[in-house]
């Protein structure tokens, strides 16, 4: 353990690599890629707080390892999101994803580590070029399109990242990765590429591009880390810089309307990560003690359900070759083992009291609401109200539930069954023994979620939602009777989010795909515009007569004259 | 920091590199036209090329350290007689130019021998030689007439080299007239300027003028030869509104010929034009700081964008890169414009740079010719894989172009954007970038032309000969070289720009 204790977390990963390329695919690979997870996690639990592993390059100094309560909570749980996936993904036996999905969480994990900048910039770009395989390792042509997308935007943000931080290093003479202030352009430019890996608002598209078009396995992995490596970032960096309250306010709110009328389930699962994310980042914004431990444990609860629905929907998208909405239903009389997982899920990102998500978000808006941000307070429980209908309803319900779509798939292979049942379990214990989390958080917790007022507010806000949710289920099977009943809720549900929900969305759209057409436009009259000034034998580039030439020069002699004697 | 060296007494060889880098050539070139040998013009002309590079080699070595060698012609001592300088600035040129020439020497035989006709072979390397002569001379000598005097040796060689390429396509011949007519307004401008220096001062040694305009900088008469040489010279280097000459010139004019002149030419008059503004008119010149800021970086900001819009354009290879030429001058002339020692650092080691890295480019587009017949994309679908290894050094030298890390462009482009955030402008960092870009556009084009298209199944082009193809890589190789090796390109440019920023002290 010594040995192991000097050497930087992220190198286990890199070591495991060239012994998982040593040992025969099968199950020996999948129990290494099992095994470096937990080795890791040992490490990380057993780390006293500190700086190691410093290394001196062109004369700045690299702090490789620096473990404190902040960094150390996020490597814990990358550490387990890393078992996890990995547990799931034990029937794949393809190299490239294995190698993948071991060198993508050792490097977000060491860029957790990175005390300095440099890195940080290291592992930020090490962990766009490892994840790319995942996405790629499906080998369709869309596939690798995606990839290309998902890569330039992931290496633009390391490039930005490395601009700010020599214009940081110029400005300051360190390099070192601590709190920043935004003002300088350096910092702005930290603080862009910190936000487009966090999908911030305009700068989220390649998530909802990216995720759903990486293998069943893949999918799982990258959830995990890649944007929780960025939310950490801004903890680090940023904490208590208030204009990150309003954009992480719009990430919970715009995400929801695609969600409601996507069809892909995995889509619909991205956006709502992006929702997620929305209330770790107001939880930066604020910036207290209390509302960073809200984010970390936020960030915490949300890898494991988060990882949990995407491993459900997998699950079904592994038996059935599909993850439509429109195609799935009723599959919980064959996969009624994945539908309880996925239902745990799903109470877990709705914040049902005793499931983690109540234990964690409830710090957030708790702390939204001390400091004083009654409206940002009312766009997160709005926000959370969605999150219930397009994660905690239209997903169990559309895949297991709803009408019979006839698919009759087996039961999900038992590794993955395993993996979700160990999520399931976490998500659980996290809402009923909150304090065992607690106790891991940068800043000591005196919190209570239990209480009375949490736990009846938020199920007024549960129930009501799933009722008219039941009742739009019976309404399906009895219209009249049921809509007479309860005309009140139904109608919220049935004909006001609706008619809102799709109203803005249509709009939404509408006014994308009109930004985007004049986008197109502009460029292409640009380029005609370029061609006409610049094209060949036109404009600037016209061949002209010797007398003309010659009026240039007297041209710029007056002007230098002009400028000599004024 | 100068060294006292004693010229009249110590008669040895090495005393007299600095007539004899010029001497050589010049000798050569009439020694070409009275042996009227076709088989001896080459050889001759490779060897005094060759000569003249070692001297430059020895010279830039001797002055490394910031020191300079002052050389009176005939032992006339300046201000009356004529003196050679080499310090850092023009050692480095100097090295750079006979260098080019050196490797070009060899590659030109084959590539001239296709474009031009047998019985014209040899009076055009006297006047290639002549040519270098020329730029040689305006690099080295420390005399303000002596300077217009070379200038129009290699202007007027330039003139007839470029015509030669009317074997080829005859608008080479209306390209020549157009640069005569250009250079000759140019240098009617530039002499002009001298004299005018000569009228307030009379003197036409540059140390001299140096210590005499430092005392009487508001002198009208003083104020307008300093808008006539720039001007002057400014043609010459290409700067933006007055590189019309430079597109035409370049394109039609003979492979090997464009690649020398595009190597070599234009750097010469970057050079001049440092010289005379920094060390001639002193760094502290009244008029110094609005020229730089309202006509040199403007210009060179359109020079940077307009230009390298231009070249994405192009259909013809050449011309692009011709194109692309003016808009690394821009940089060259942002550098200058910077107006501080990381600026100028940064134009002298461009300057060298764009060099080698435009000699390698022009020099495969002398092998496309040579073996598809034109220089035009359509002439160059495929060729990626039926001439391999000069697409190869086109790819290695349009990085370099590009500037992308491990090649000598990206050097530059690097102390570029450095002097650009040392002086605090960094909106004009981002410009650099951004135009960096275009040529990033430009250059796939040529990529994508040569790899990624079909080739015309009629058209079987062959490999270039290995006497193209060898000097092709030694200069694709020097693009990387200096990319990973830069202490000699480095610590010569800061001295020359520490040099040229001491002003007229520095000519002490």
């Amino acid at each position: 353990m010594m040995m192991l204790n000097l050497m930087p977390t992220a190198f286990i990963f890199i070591a495991a690599a060239f012994l998982l390329l040593a040992l025969p695919k099968g199950p020996l690979r999948a129990a290494l890629l099992l095994l470096v997870p937990l080795v890791a996690g040992a490490q990380v639990w057993s780390l006293p707080e500190g700086t190691y592993g410093q290394f001196d390059l062109l004369g700045l100094t690299l702090d490789t390892m620096r473990v404190d309560k902040l960094s150390r909570i996020f490597a814990l749980i990358f550490c387990i999101a890393a078992f996890l996936g990995n547990l799931y993904a034990w029937h794949v036996r393809d190299t490239v994803q294995q190698l993948a999905a071991l060198l993508y969480a050792g490097a977000a994990i060491g860029a957790v580590f990175a005390g300095d900048l440099i890195t940080l910039f290291i592992y930020w770009e090490a962990t766009a070029i490892t994840s790319v395989f995942l996405i790629w390792a499906r080998r369709t042509e869309g596939a690798y399109h995606t990839g290309m997308r998902y890569l330039i935007i992931q290496i633009t943000s390391g490039v930005i990242l490395l601009a700010g931080t020599a214009l940081l290093y110029r400005e300051t003479q360190s390099i070192a990765f601590g709190a920043m202030t935004l003002g300088s352009l350096g910092t702005w430019l930290i603080f862009i590429s910190f936000g487009m890996k966090c999908a911030f608002p305009l700068m989220h598209n390649w998530l909802q591009d990216s995720y759903p078009a990486a293998t069943v396995t893949g999918t799982v992995i990258l959830s995990a880390f890649t944007t929780k490596l960025a939310v950490y970032s801004l903890a680090r960096g940023f904490a208590g810089t208030e204009i990150l309250i309003y954009i992480g306010a719009v990430m919970t709110l715009f995400p929801i309307f695609f969600a409601e009328i996507e069809n892909d389930l995995r889509r619909v699962l991205a956006y709502s990560l992006n929702n997620q994310l929305g209330f770790m980042v107001v939880g930066i914004g604020v910036g207290t003690e209390m509302a960073l431990n809200g984010t970390a444990s936020h960030a915490f609860a949300h890898i494991l359900y988060k990882a949990l629905l995407f491993m459900s929907v997998g699950a079904v998208l592994f038996r059935t070759g599909t993850s439509k909405a429109s195609e799935l239903g009723g599959l919980c009389r064959t996969m009624p083992r994945t539908a309880v997982f996925c239902l745990i899920g799903a109470a877990a990102i709705s914040a049902f009291p005793l499931f983690s998500g109540f234990v964690t978000k409830s710090l957030i808006l708790d702390e939204t609401a001390n400091e004083h941000y009654p409206i940002i307070w009312a766009v997160l429980v709005f926000a959370s109200a969605g999150v219930l209908s397009h994660s905690g309803i239209k997903i169990p319900y559309f895949t297991f539930f709803s009408h019979d779509s006839g698919l009759r798939p087996k039961e999900a292979p038992v590794h993955m069954q395993l993996a979700m049942g160990i999520t399931a379990f976490l998500c659980i214990f996290i809402g009923v023994y909150p304090d065992t989390l607690y106790a891991l958080l940068p800043y000591d917790v005196e919190y209570r979620a239990y209480t009375m007022a949490h736990v009846v507010g938020q199920l007024q806000l549960l129930c009501f939602a799933l009722l008219a949710f039941a009742v739009l289920m019976r309404s399906g099977i009895h219209p009249p009777e049921i809509r007479a009943v309860n005309l009140d809720v139904d109608w919220i549900y049935r004909r006001f989010l609706p008619r809102i929900l799709g109203g803005v969305s249509t709009g939404l759209s509408q006014l994308w795909a009109g930004l985007s057409r004049a986008l197109h436009e502009t460029l292409e009259s640009i380029v005609a515009f370029l061609f006409r000034v610049y094209g060949p034998d036109r404009g600037v580039a016209k061949v002209l007569p010797t007398g003309s030439m010659v009026v240039w020069i007297a041209i710029l002699l007056g002007l230098v004259l002009v400028v000599n004697y004024i | 920091m100068a060294t006292e060296q004693l010229h009249h007494t110590a008669l040895t060889l090495v005393d007299h590199l600095p007539i004899l880098e010029v001497l050589v050539p010049f000798v050569a070139a009439p020694l070409i036209v009275v042996l009227g040998s076709r088989k001896l013009a080459w050889p001759i002309a490779f060897v005094a090329s060759a000569i003249s590079f070692v001297i430059a080699c020895l010279l830039l070595l001797q002055v490394l350290d910031g020191s300079y060698i002052s050389y009176h012609i005939g032992g006339w001592a300046p201000p009356l007689g004529i003196e050679y300088r080499v310090d850092a600035a023009n050692a480095f040129v100097l090295f750079l130019v006979s260098g080019i020439s050196t490797v070009i020497l060899p590659y030109a035989r084959a590539s001239l021998e296709a474009e031009i006709p047998r019985r014209s072979t040899t009076l055009l390397y006297a006047l290639y030689l002549l040519c270098l002569t020329g730029l040689l001379g305006v690099v080295i000598t420390g005399d303000a007439f002596n300077v217009f005097v070379f200038l129009e040796i290699s202007s007027l060689s330039t003139y007839v080299l470029i015509a030669q390429g009317s074997h080829r396509d005859k608008r080479a011949l209306t390209a020549a007239y157009d640069y005569l007519v250009m250079g000759t307004i140019g240098a009617t401008f530039f002499v002009i300027g001298i004299g005018f220096l000569y009228m307030a001062t009379g003197t036409l040694n540059m140390a001299d003028l140096a210590e005499r305009i430092a005392v009487q900088s508001d002198s009208r008469t003083i104020r307008a030869a300093f808008a006539f040489i720039v001007v002057g010279v400014g043609l010459k280097v290409a700067i933006y509104p007055l590189h019309l000459w430079l597109p035409n010139a370049y394109t039609f004019a003979p492979s090997a010929i464009t690649a020398f002149l595009a190597g070599t030419a234009t750097k010469v008059a970057i050079y001049v034009l440092l010289r005379f503004m920094f060390s001639v008119f002193q760094p502290g010149f009244v008029a110094q700081v609005p020229t730089l800021e309202v006509i040199i970086l403007p210009f060179a900001l359109l020079a940077m964008f307009g230009a390298s819009l231009t070249a994405i354009f192009q259909r013809d290879l050449k011309r692009m890169l011709a194109y692309s030429s003016i808009a690394q001058i821009g940089y060259m002339l942002l550098g200058i414009a910077f107006f501080s020692q990381a600026g100028l650092m940064a134009t002298m080691i461009q300057l060298f740079n764009h060099g080698i890295t435009k000699a390698a480019l022009f020099m495969g587009v002398g092998a496309f010719v040579l073996r598809a017949g034109g220089s035009f994309y359509h002439h160059l679908n495929g060729l990626g894989k039926s001439m391999p290894w000069t697409s190869a050094a086109m790819v290695i030298a349009g990085m370099s172009l590009i500037g992308i890390p491990g090649t000598a462009g990206f050097i530059s482009k690097w102390l570029l954007v450095q002097a650009a955030l040392d002086a605090g402008w960094w909106p004009i960092a981002i410009l650099i970038v951004a135009s960096s870009l275009l040529a990033v556009i430009y250059v796939w084009r040529m990529i994508e032309t040569l790899y990624l298209t079909e080739s015309k199944a009629e058209l079987q082009a062959r490999q270039a000969p290995m006497s193209m193809l060898i000097p092709l890589w030694i200069m694709a190789l020097a693009c990387i070289y200096f990319g990973l090796d830069s202490d000699l390109t480095l610590s010569a440019s800061r001295t020359a720009a520490e040099g040229l920023l001491a002003g007229s002290t520095g000519m002490e």
